[in-house]
């Protein structure tokens, strides 16, 4: 099975590859420029999947990952210019959103409320509460500029694809390969994956099981609060109503494709920036000429195809979505 | 085994009516923090709630007004319990009910020449094959393809989202007009009002006791109830979880559609892709704060619609933006969810009315 997942891994990368190999030889200034918007797409949904990942792998559905990126964002947008710091207001995102995954620990690790319903209150209180306290008009005092990277950004197409992008683009990258390394090869990993799969084994193991899944859902709340700030003052600059536009839903359909795990969900975020970066240069070349209505909708339908394909075959973590009671089995 | 047959026979305890004391308390936390929020913004709570009620609530226009807004809030909750009693987390109302609300407009305006009675029909019938549909995609990729529920209605909602805007700026719409929406429906295809009141809310009040009496009294509703309790327990009774969970879908996306077919043609008489915004996810709220009951979502509906109604004079008069209602639904939910207040009631709060994504 891992090898089949392995095999078909390197073709995807081999068929991505050659056909962006192609694409190079015919005109590079374009094919770099779509690759480099497409890793500007492409990173807040892989953080967002991140933050999936972290709650899941330990054994809770966090479906309020919108919500949180929704307020973290709405947050770093407004404390960075009360305190005409984006500094500031990064911190100050990173903080709501492990406030936010607190509150999702609080009901459905100490509660043991329904999970699902849980992440839904998180995202109808971080809508209601947005909408309630903007206040249109704002500027931010400035924004996370880009900063090449000494020596790789002058590689050829990789330099400007991944290394001339802002700080939180880079932070960004460090979480999502030091969460892969984290999650499968360390004594921490292997402990959050076994209260995912099978609490009372970890428990019997001397593993607490609602610390484990309250220190990492809280950690993945960081991770959310990275991704807010990242939208909102690195990449756009800018807050309004609906902010983060069901990023949080789509990164769920991402964590489910790249089956749990922080490369796979990468992949697949990258995946889906290319398809939207693509679309998007399509539509300003006049190639196509399809109702922008339609562009809008592309994510979200690619998401349900691609699940449509995989979500059959892929296994969630068993003991995700269920309280965890001392002394059952 | 035994257990099984317990968790079954615990199905009609855990959608108990007798605990209508919990919804109360969590409404009047949440309208107590929500103050508590006014006067830090220095606004005066007492003139907004007092605003907002009286408009609602005080006088027979503003009961009109509120019925008004409270009939799609109905059939959007009955929508949401539907999905949960058989198990599913319906979170794609809104889709659901904006397919359903554009659907019956077009057949409101575009057909003519037919008996009212049999236009009116026919254009509720629209509203909910069609709300029904993009009900069925989700039930469909649920049953048969293993894809849960929620992510398939969010995404849904999306998708829905977009093609009514392109369908409602393009072919369906009004034409010399700067607007996006469709052309008035024909005044025949209105649904009449009882006096001051709309009929609409009776047809979604009459159609509660219904899926009442189907939920509580007939095989359909036990096999609904029965999957979504214990899908083994289901099994091993020989009911057929697949085909059960895809009409639960697919009913649960009509009642939807339906739901914006009567805002449609009761209401707004046309379609425009802002009216409808919200509906869907008030169904959520309605639906827990009537205990997954389908008669308990009536007084949840009257009572957010007359939020909803008195929210614009509630700027007016106290200066509160109309957002806060957003926020009241918000920690209602919360608090109604939550075990806090349930716990003091000897209320089994510990419940699960939805599985992980591998159920």
């Amino acid at each position: 099975m891992i090898t089949l997942i392995k095999r078909r891994g390197s073709y995807y990368f081999l068929a991505v590859s050659l056909a962006t190999l192609y694409l190079y030889s015919q005109s590079a200034n374009i094919t770099t420029s779509v690759f480099s918007i497409a890793v500007t797409f492409a990173m807040p949904l892989a953080l967002a999947a991140m933050v999936g990942i972290m709650c899941e792998r330990t054994g809770i559905v966090n479906i309020g990952i919108e919500g949180t990126l929704l307020l973290s964002s709405f947050v770093a947008f407004y404390v960075a210019i009360a305190a005409k710091s984006i500094l500031i207001g990064f911190v100050a995102a990173m903080a709501t959103g492990v406030a936010m995954s607190l509150l999702l620990a609080l009901m459905s690790v100490t509660w043991k409320m329904d999970q699902i319903i849980a992440g839904t209150i998180l995202n109808i209180l971080a809508t209601g509460l947005t909408s309630f306290f903007y206040i249109q008009g704002n500027m931010l005092p400035s924004m996370f500029k880009q900063k090449p990277i000494p020596g790789l950004s002058n590689l050829p197409f990789f330099g400007d694809v991944l290394f001339k992008h802002g700080l939180l683009m880079y932070l960004g990258f460090v979480v999502i390969i030091t969460l892969y390394y984290g999650l499968f090869h360390t004594p921490w990993g292997l402990r959050t994956r076994a209260v995912g799969e099978h609490p009372s084994s970890a428990d019997t193991a001397g593993v607490s099981v609602s610390r484990m899944r309250y220190v990492n859902v809280a950690v993945a709340g960081a991770i959310g609060g990275l991704c807010g700030s990242y939208l909102v003052l690195e990449l756009v600059g800018s807050w309004n109503r609906g902010f983060t536009a069901g990023k949080g839903f789509t990164a769920l359909a991402l964590m489910i494709f790249g089956r749990w795990n922080p490369m796979g969900a990468l992949a697949a975020a990258m995946f889906f920036g290319l398809a939207q970066a693509g679309a998007n240069q399509l539509m300003i070349n006049g190639t196509v000429n399809i109702p922008p209505q339609f562009v809008g909708i592309l994510p979200y339908v690619m998401t349900i195809i691609v699940l449509a394909i995989s979500a059959g075959k892929v296994r969630p973590p068993a003991a995700e979505g269920q309280p965890y009671e001392k002394g059952q089995s | 085994m035994s257990k099984l047959i317990d968790e079954v026979k615990d199905s009609r305890r855990k959608y108990d009516v007798g605990s209508w004391i919990v919804p109360i308390i969590a409404v009047l936390t949440a309208m107590f923090v929500a103050s508590v929020l006014m006067m830090i913004q220095g606004l005066d709570p007492m003139l907004a709630y007092k605003s907002l009620f009286t408009t609602a609530f005080g006088s027979s226009e503003g009961i009109a007004a509120t019925l008004g807004k409270a009939t799609p809030l109905v059939l959007s909750g009955l929508a949401v319990t539907l999905g949960l009693r058989a198990g599913l987390f319906n979170i794609g109302v809104q889709g659901q009910l904006l397919t359903g609300a554009l659907a019956s407009a077009w057949a409101g305006y575009a057909l003519s020449n037919l008996p009212p009675l049999v236009h009116i029909a026919l254009a509720l019938s629209f509203g909910f094959f069609f709300g029904a549909l993009v009900g069925a995609i989700a039930g469909y990729l649920k049953a048969f393809r293993g894809v849960h529920e929620v992510i398939t209605t969010i995404m849904l909602n999306s998708i829905v989202m977009g093609i009514v805007d392109y369908l409602a700026s393009n072919p369906f719409k009004e034409p010399d007009q700067a607007l996006t929406r469709t052309p008035q429906i024909l005044e025949s295809v209105r649904l009449p009002m009882f006096g001051n009141f709309p009929s609409g809310f009776f047809l979604a009040a009459a159609l509660a006791f219904l899926m009442w009496w189907i939920l509580g009294f007939t095989t359909t509703g036990f096999r609904f109830n029965t999957v979504g309790r214990n899908r083994f327990a289901a099994w091993y009774a020989g009911i057929s979880y697949k085909k059960t969970i895809f009409f639960a879908m697919l009913f649960s996306g009509g009642i939807a559609g339906l739901g914006g077919a009567v805002e449609t043609l009761g209401i707004t008489y046309r379609f425009e892709p802002a009216f409808n915004l919200g509906l869907g996810f008030d169904g959520i709220t309605i639906a827990l704060l009537g205990r997954v009951h389908p008669v308990g979502i009536i007084p949840g509906a009257i009572l957010i619609g007359g939020m909803r109604a008195g929210a614009a004079d509630m700027q007016f008069d106290a200066g509160v933006a109309p957002e806060l209602v957003d926020l009241l639904l918000a920690m209602i939910l919360f608090f109604v969810t939550a075990p806090l207040i349930s716990r003091f009631f000897k209320n089994s709060a510990n419940r699960s009315l939805t599985g992980g994504w591998g159920n």
